[in-house]
């Protein structure tokens, strides 16, 4: 990695921003309670904590997308209120966020403008967009349509839209989330030079070993309080992550023996339009999942993961019966319900209006996947205690933690309701899982016990795909790696011989990852 | 000062309850400036309007006799409504409902049949609303027509069709040219509850369709699956819930209860079919189904209540020379409201006071 700029010492200068006190409820929930923090100009900060922690609303109380209940902010040693988010720009506040808000339908320099408040003409923005953007090192063409770029581009737009306001603070939300491993070296290069600025920098992970990397100072959150501000560089991954969640991190451990049998998800053949303009063409997709083993499908997100996903639960029909098969039954053709009649469950990327619905119960959430093939309906009737059993079990053997027996989906943090999800579908004893990012934004502890619930289940004799763009998680849990990429799924390998490096590279669409060795040698007999 | 929206994180039980009775409160209040406008006693005019007709048992009855279309029609609506269907041709369906239950009324006229009669002519009558309902549901689906455009285009197409049915083919031959069919048989009539009372029979059919649209609601698969493809239509799809069957089923259901409404208006309470049969119930309808929150018993209540500015209406125009249509205005203030108070239950509102900037110099260099 390179690393042009000298690590800073704390600088001896007051906070850029103080807060003192920070409280907000909700109810009686205190999503933060009293948190001090202060943040210096020239410095990485980390925040870290599982998610439910409070990291989320002590930055949106900083951009001033929400209010707190009780304490105060100090911008440069004055009281400062943030009414809303342009009120936290004029300070010099500025904020990436993890979910990009970007018009795919727009040009680069049409979304920027949308999210400046200024009233310079469109010309003078574009020329200081392209400028800003070549002198970070975050290439953009102003011209191009959002939909046309990749999930790292798309990051940049929303960097570069943040830099062009010239903020003193920059808040970013999870960066490296979205991207390759080599993308990510990028984005580190160009954060280190906005240090080297002199700018303040407050930054959210959940990668420990990014933090140690990058960070000059770490204050860790949970339930809501301050845990402690340490200096990441001398504490190990460990003892952060013991911090975050309060105890020590079960390692996930494989079952015994994982005898690999028969294959009980067979994808032939398998090609997609998609359903919006926008999205990716699956092409010719093959795979075998056999029961007993877990098979990992890399790639950046946008690269067809979701149309996969939705091939695959039956939310969109592929027009050929044999392209899917389940434990032997063509079901290319079956609805969501005959599949899950088949044995197989489902567990989506987005926890919110996918896999859940919000305002509803937990036990009306149970039922939304449950009514197909577990006891919950009887002519036609829910059997509602059936529902709450569910609930209660999962709850259970998943440690699911919420503020009563049965709250809307809605009100669990997010690494207790995929908890609640997974589980839901793992005690149906299904025999094929297909998981879309099993931990994507949850919390440590809550993902350790995620995977290890996978890993159980594959012991079991399941079969289990896991679609992520978590190379570590998939390193963890997998036996078999494919990359997807522009829709196109390459050879699994086994994970054993999938470094970084090797992966890193399929998933930017280079074929150099596996088949260098092959090429040469064809051109070898060429020549 | 800054007035801001605030996302609650659980929805609120308590609003949930108010905000109709919140709604109900501003309405009062702004009617009672209308009034002042139009030079009444403010207070007067809400105690003919609000008071009056709950103080004697005829008007008592005849607002349980509006209340049964306004309640039946509802339901169905709220049905839709949760499934996010915009059925708004609801006077359509009931139009058509009271013109297919009548034609067997017309062509059995005076021809002594049984008391088969009556039974037939709700089912027809349901049949036609639940067909009449079908065509937009079909557009919806098959063409992804705007089902908010299309049902209420055709709520004057049947309009037009009774017009045209009562001024011709089965207008009454002894009816002096008025566009009136003749007087219903006693046996294709909905029979009343009292003696000497226009109480009927159909209210208390309303009052089975309240009870089974609760259970089917709370307790049936079919329920959930309308309620969840209105909240989360993507996570429906994959709880395996079609959306397009879904748009059919929500469509026929009220359809049909809008047209039950109707036949037994026509061959209850008014006794003939005749141009005017209905003050706008199906439209009505739509509040009565918002104001009672989509809730079943929430829809009887609120039936009840908006039948009671009908009737309220009536009195004001008599006693007070009030113009009868501010009820319409009442009743599309009170919509407003409704509306607006919904959005308290999943927001809050809060008052921001930024600070002003104090000229405080030396804050800086506190450790």
């Amino acid at each position: 990695m390179l690393n042009p700029v000298p690590a800073q010492g704390p600088p001896a200068a007051a906070p850029l921003l103080q807060a003192i006190g920070m409280t907000k409820l909700y109810g009686t929930f205190a999503a933060n309670d009293s948190i001090d923090i202060d943040l210096y100009a020239g410095e990485i900060h980390a925040l870290l904590g599982e998610n439910g922690a409070g990291k989320s609303t002590l930055v949106k109380v900083m951009y001033g997308l929400i209010q707190p209940t009780a304490g105060e902010m100090r911008w440069m040693g004055e009281k400062v209120v943030l009414v809303g988010p342009s009120a936290a720009r004029a300070q010099g506040v500025g904020m990436v966020f993890q979910h990009f808000s970007l018009f795919e339908n727009l040009t680069v320099a049409e979304n920027v403008a949308l999210g400046l408040d200024g009233k310079e003409s469109f010309a003078d923005m574009s020329a200081r967009l392209a400028k800003v953007s070549n002198d970070y090192g975050l290439p953009l063409d102003p011209k191009r349509e959002v939909w046309r770029l990749s999930v790292g581009e798309r990051q940049r737009i929303e960097i570069v839209r943040a830099l062009m306001q010239n903020p003193k603070l920059l808040i970013l939300d999870e960066p490296t989330a979205v991207l390759t491993p080599q993308e990510a070296d990028q984005l580190f290069i160009v954060l280190e030079r906005l240090r080297s600025e002199g700018r303040a920098l407050l930054y959210i992970s959940h990668k420990l070993e990014e933090v140690k990397r990058l960070c000059d100072t770490a204050t860790i959150l949970r339930g809501g309080k301050k845990v402690a501000t340490c200096n990441p560089h001398q504490e190990t991954a460990a003892s952060l992550a013991r911090m975050m969640v309060g105890a020590d991190i079960g390692i996930v451990k494989a079952g015994a023996a994982r005898a690999t049998t028969v294959p009980r998800l067979v994808i032939k053949d398998l090609s997609l339009e998609p359903d919006d303009p926008h999205g990716t063409y699956l092409k010719s997709i093959s795979l075998e999942v056999k029961g007993g083993e877990i098979l990992g499908i890399a790639g950046v997100a946008g690269n067809g993961q979701d149309e996969f996903f939705a091939a695959l639960s039956g939310e969109r029909l592929s027009g050929a019966e044999g392209n899917i098969v389940i434990d032997g039954e063509a079901a290319g053709l079956m609805s969501v319900t005959e599949r899950r009649r088949l044995g197989a469950a489902f567990v989506p990327e987005e926890r919110l209006g996918h896999g859940t619905a919000p305002r509803m119960k937990l036990s009306e959430n149970a039922l939304l996947t449950g009514h197909a093939a577990s006891h919950m309906v009887n002519h036609g009737f829910i059997d509602k205690p059936a529902t709450l059993e569910t609930v209660d079990k999962t709850t259970k053997t998943f440690d699911v933690r919420k503020a009563k027996r049965d709250p809307e989906a809605a009100s669990l943090s997010g690494g207790n309701l995929q908890k609640f999800i997974v589980g839901r579908e793992i005690l149906r004893e299904p025999g094929v899982l297909v998981v879309s990012q099993p931990t994507w934004g949850v919390d440590a502890g809550a993902a350790a016990v995620i995977r290890q619930a996978l890993l159980d289940l594959s012991g079991r004799g399941t079969a289990v795909l896991v679609i992520s763009q978590d190379l570590d998680e998939l390193a963890e849990i997998s036996d078999r790696i494919a990359v997807m990429f522009h829709g196109h799924l390459s050879e699994p390998i086994p994970a054993a011989s999938a470094n970084r490096e090797k992966l890193g590279l399929l998933m930017g669409g280079s074929p150099a990852g596996e088949s260098t060795g092959q090429k040469e040698a064809v051109h070898a007999v060429g020549a | 000062m800054q007035l801001v929206l605030e996302k609650r994180a659980e929805r609120s039980t308590f609003i949930a309850v108010a905000s109709p009775l919140i709604a109900i409160a501003f309405t009062l209040i702004t009617m009672a400036v209308l009034f002042a406008i139009l030079g009444k006693n403010p207070i007067a005019a809400l105690n003919v309007y609000f008071v009056e007709p709950l103080t004697d048992s005829y008007s008592l009855m005849e607002i349980a006799v509006k209340a049964t279309p306004l309640v039946m029609i509802a339901i169905g609506l709220s049905l839709c409504y949760l499934a996010n269907v915009w059925n708004i041709g609801a006077e359509g369906q009931f139009i058509m409902g009271a013109v297919c239950g009548s034609w067997l009324a017309v062509v059995t006229n005076g021809t002594g049949a049984g008391h088969w009669v009556l039974p037939a002519m709700l089912v027809m009558g349901a049949l036609g609303g639940a067909l009449w309902a079908l065509i937009p549901a079909i557009c919806k689906v098959r063409f992804g027509a705007n089902e908010i455009l299309t049902s209420l285009m055709l709520v004057y197409v049947a309009d037009l069709i009774m017009d045209y049915l009562v001024r011709g083919p089965w207008r009454d031959p002894k009816g002096l040219n008025f566009p009136t069919t003749a007087a219903f048989d006693p046996v294709a009539t909905v029979p009343t509850l009292l003696d000497g009372s226009r109480l009927h029979a159909g209210s208390v059919a309303a009052l089975i369709v309240v009870m089974l649209a609760t259970v089917m609601l709370g307790r049936t698969i079919k329920g959930f699956e309308s309620r969840v493809v209105g909240a989360a239509p993507r996570a429906a799809r994959f709880g395996g819930f079609n959306s397009k069957q879904l748009v059919i089923f929500t469509f026929m259901v009220s359809g049909a209860l809008a047209g039950l409404a109707g036949i037994i208006e026509v061959a209850g309470p008014v006794g003939v079919l005749q141009p005017g049969i209905s003050p706008g119930y199906g439209f009505t309808a739509i509040i009565v189904a918002f104001l009672g929150r989509l809730n079943p018993v929430g829809i009887l209540i609120a039936g009840l209540f908006l039948a009671l500015t009908f009737i309220g209406g009536e009195g004001a125009q008599i006693s007070m020379k009030i113009p009868l249509d501010l009820t319409k205005v009442f009743q599309g203030i009170l919509l407003f409201y409704v509306l607006a108070c919904d959005s308290l239950i999943l927001y809050r509102i809060r008052l921001i006071f930024p600070l002003k900037k104090a000229a405080q110099g030396n804050v800086h260099g506190t450790a």
